[in-house]
């Protein structure tokens, strides 16, 4: 009788799955990376050669800008007064309380002000635009479109493109004008600080080019936006589990990207500011 | 290659037309001719690619293999301009509809006349009126949303919308799905009313027999390629709707009388069945 052969199956080894994994997540950023690149360039493609609808726009623009406009008021004058709260003891311990408001309104105007209104406004326009969008999709709303010959991206993405564009640096200026306010509410009347010197001091410090940095930024931080959810929105997958997936995936990766953008943008951007200007100095 | 003659040849015609989703074969080899003033039934189970099928043949969905031939113009040559062109040659109706839920239903009808022509507002108004009238809807409905009306009077809403642009040919994805007997009556002559009245050709998917048989001149039966072996094809019948005996205590591989019927008998006969564990007369 012949020997039963034991056949020993070559099981890939704890790293070799890990690598695998990898490797196919790889693949997969890759992928996404040309999808939405693609999907930009059509984009712009679009809005280059055909321009805009008015009626869309104007719904877009009041969807994305104006009925945002008191949330995005609210966060900035929450930034300021909670800037001021944090920052006031150790100013105070250096002796330098006199300066919180060139510390607040630097912050706002360069960093928290952009970032943090494009964080809201990815959870309250990017998620709405992508479920919007996404049941638009499972529907057959966006066939519907195309079957009538209409291009859905001019007709659905260049719309909201252009809005956000346009509208997320206004509402950054919005964010920063109330930080502004908000800290000074906060470091003036309730923390007592000489208010000649707080405007003093943030004037001496805050350029233009602060500013321009600031709305500069939010400028991509809206492309981002824009492109992101819409972008899911069309690529959602069927049912009200693939709403839900695309509208928090949007969310996610355009937080991701913002951060993302924010840094190389600013890395670029300080990089011009100190070929042509001086720093001041703070102390 | 002789170009035939405007009136004589087939109005579209789909040439070895094959589609692939991530690896999986949906659609293999469909050919098939429709010929001006004709209506063409494309039956077969779920999931065999007969929506797969009519959104290729505008291309909403793109085929990995074969031709559609429009009027004599391959559609895979031409630029998104030129398709958006000829996609207002045809109408097409979804199975749930697919109307703008953000719109009215007098938005939703006018929407093709707004985007593709110079018509005025209360031209278009007027269209409309005629249109909801055509497909027996009230006046009423003008200005009410999609999502305040029943199935079936979304259904002719999505009807009139299709019509606005006086197609050459109409497209119906399940026409009658999830209505009543009374309802896909109503629709079947709808179907019929368009055949005759403006003389258009049209392709109906539909699992319904009876509607099968009532509106169409050539019935086309698809069978999944998952379950075909290789080098079958995946149209196992193609002949006149007359031959359809339908009658609700006949099984579906009974269906068609005569010598076709037998020859079709013996084409299922050889494929997998599509349920194995049940025993279904006729196979």
């Amino acid at each position: 009788m012949v020997p039963k052969q034991r056949i020993f199956s070559k099981r890939p080894s704890f790293l070799q799955r890990k690598w695998s994994g990898l490797r196919s997540k790889m693949s997969e950023l890759v992928e996404y990376t040309g999808d939405l690149t693609l999907f930009f360039g059509q984009t712009v493609y679009w809005l280059v050669h055909r321009g805009y609808q008015r009626d869309t726009l104007v719904v877009s623009c009041n969807n994305i800008g104006v009925l945002s406009l008191p949330v995005v008021m609210l966060t900035g004058v929450f930034i300021g007064m909670v800037l001021a709260v944090q920052s006031y003891t150790q100013f105070r311990f250096v002796g330098l309380e006199t300066r919180l408001g060139a510390m607040i309104n630097m912050s706002l105007v360069r960093e928290l002000g952009p970032v943090l209104a494009a964080t809201m406004l990815a959870g309250r326009i990017g998620s709405s635009v992508a479920a919007e969008l996404g049941t638009m999709r499972v529907t057959e709303q966006i066939d519907a479109l195309e079957s009538m010959g209409t291009n859905a991206i001019h007709y659905l993405v260049v719309p909201r493109f252009l809005a956000c564009m346009f509208l997320i640096p206004a509402l950054t200026v919005m964010a920063d004008f109330m930080g502004v306010l908000g800290g000074a509410f906060y470091g003036i009347l309730l923390l007592h600080i000489d208010w000649h010197h707080y405007w003093h001091y943030s004037q001496q410090f805050v350029g233009i080019f602060d500013v321009f940095m600031g709305i500069f930024k939010s400028v991509f931080f809206g492309m981002v936006i824009a492109v992101i959810s819409c972008y899911q929105g069309f690529h959602c997958d069927a049912g009200a589990e693939g709403v839900g997936k695309a509208a928090t995936k949007s969310f996610v990766i355009s937080f991701v990207l913002i951060l993302f953008m924010d840094l190389l943008l600013g890395i670029v951007l300080e990089s011009i500011y100190s070929m042509f200007w001086t720093p001041p100095n703070f102390f | 290659m002789s170009v035939q003659p405007q009136e004589n040849r087939p109005i579209l015609e789909a040439d070895q037309l094959g589609m692939q989703f991530r690896g999986t074969t949906i659609l293999r080899e469909i050919s098939f001719q429709l010929q001006r003033g004709e209506t063409l039934a494309v039956i077969g189970e779920s999931g065999c690619g007969k929506t797969v099928l009519l959104k290729s043949l505008i291309r909403l969905l793109t085929p990995t293999d074969g031709h559609v031939i429009f009027d004599g113009r391959d559609l895979s040559t031409l630029s998104p301009r030129e398709l958006a062109l000829e996609r207002t040659r045809f109408g097409f109706v979804f199975q749930q509809a697919a109307l703008f839920d953000s719109m009215t239903v007098g938005d939703n009808v006018c929407f093709p006349l707004k985007q593709h022509t110079r018509k005025s507002a209360a031209e278009m108004r007027e269209i409309a009126y005629r249109l909801l009238n055509e497909v027996g809807l009230p006046e009423t409905v003008y200005h009410k949303k999609p999502a305040e009306l029943s199935g079936g009077m979304r259904k002719r809403v999505g009807f009139a919308r299709a019509l606005a642009m006086e197609p050459e040919i109409m497209l119906y994805d399940e026409p009658t799905t999830g209505l009543d007997p009374i309802m896909s009556d109503v629709i079947n002559e709808l179907i019929l009313g368009v055949k005759h009245k403006r003389h258009v050709s049209g392709i109906i998917v539909t699992h319904d027999m009876k509607s099968a048989k009532k509106v169409a001149d050539r019935i086309i039966m698809l069978y999944p390629v998952t379950r075909l072996q290789e080098g079958e094809s995946q149209m196992i019948y193609e002949g006149p709707a007359d031959e359809i005996d339908y009658s609700p205590d006949r099984r579906v591989p009974q269906f068609i009388n005569g010598e076709a019927g037998e020859r079709l008998m013996e084409m299922l006969k050889q494929q997998q069945p599509a349920y194995p564990n049940r025993e279904i007369s006729g196979y």
